[in-house]
């Protein structure tokens, strides 16, 4: 059982555990992570929830949960440059192991919501491991305003539509 | 913290295995070489600090941001 902060108390299959072993940037501590999706099941997206487990007990700062986006979902073009070094402490990984996913902060006014291209997470399915790494591209911003864009492929969609 | 002077062309070692070396010292900038394991991630502060700040505010959402932003990706 995992208390999640925004998704009560779940079961997590020891099997889904992910394995930061540096943690991530202002979260060194915790290393040990779960994927869930939107509604706190799994689900293909493209809003996931990368959320710590607590091995702790009551530990306050170790509960902390990160809205994580498919970023191909938004830009089909994302190609965020990684150093080979950082993809191989991830172990071993065909290209259909390894999944990308930004985080996302979403303050008060949603309208002002931002993803952090610059530096995706990388998980690799197949070892369970992994990490947030700093893309080679200093076009990728690290407060990439999201709202618009999203707006924008909606409008596009739905015009596609009529 | 530790305060060492170098001249260009000089290291310092980090533990065993990891070797930074003065390339370059031209005015205010200096051009440093990092010799690391692999597996050793080096930034530049700068970009390490927006990272953890990101997080940090990703980590501060709302239950009233979590519903819109559920709305939002349907």
């Amino acid at each position: 059982m995992v208390k999640t902060k925004h998704f009560g108390e779940i079961n997590v299959d020891e099997t889904k555990v992910i394995e930061f072993e540096d943690g991530l940037p202002g979260f060194t501590h915790i290393k040990k992570y779960v994927l869930l999706a939107n509604d706190g099941n799994e689900g293909s997206g493209p809003v996931f929830w990368l959320q710590s487990i607590n091995e702790s007990g009551n530990n306050e700062d170790a509960d902390v949960a990160l809205a994580l986006v498919n970023p191909f979902a938004f830009y089909p073009n994302y190609s965020p440059e990684i150093k080979d070094e950082y993809v191989e402490t991830l172990g071993h990984a065909s290209s259909n192991d390894l999944s990308v996913f930004n985080v996302v902060v979403v303050p008060e006014d949603i309208k002002n919501m931002t993803v952090n291209l610059r530096a995706p997470i990388l998980i690799n399915q197949h070892t369970k491991k992994g990490a947030q790494v700093v893309s080679e591209n200093q076009e990728y911003g690290v407060r990439h305003f999201l709202y618009q864009d999203i707006e924008k492929i909606r409008k596009t969609f739905e015009e596609g539509g009529k | 913290m530790l305060a060492l002077s170098r001249k260009k062309n000089e290291s310092i070692m980090i533990g065993d295995d990891i070797e930074i070396t003065i390339v370059d010292v031209q005015a205010d900038q200096v051009k440093l070489a990092i010799g690391a394991p692999r597996n050793v991630p080096v930034h530049r502060k700068e970009i390490y600090l927006q990272i953890q700040q990101e997080n940090k505010a990703a980590a501060k959402i709302s239950d009233k941001s979590i519903e819109e932003l559920k709305g939002l990706m349907k």
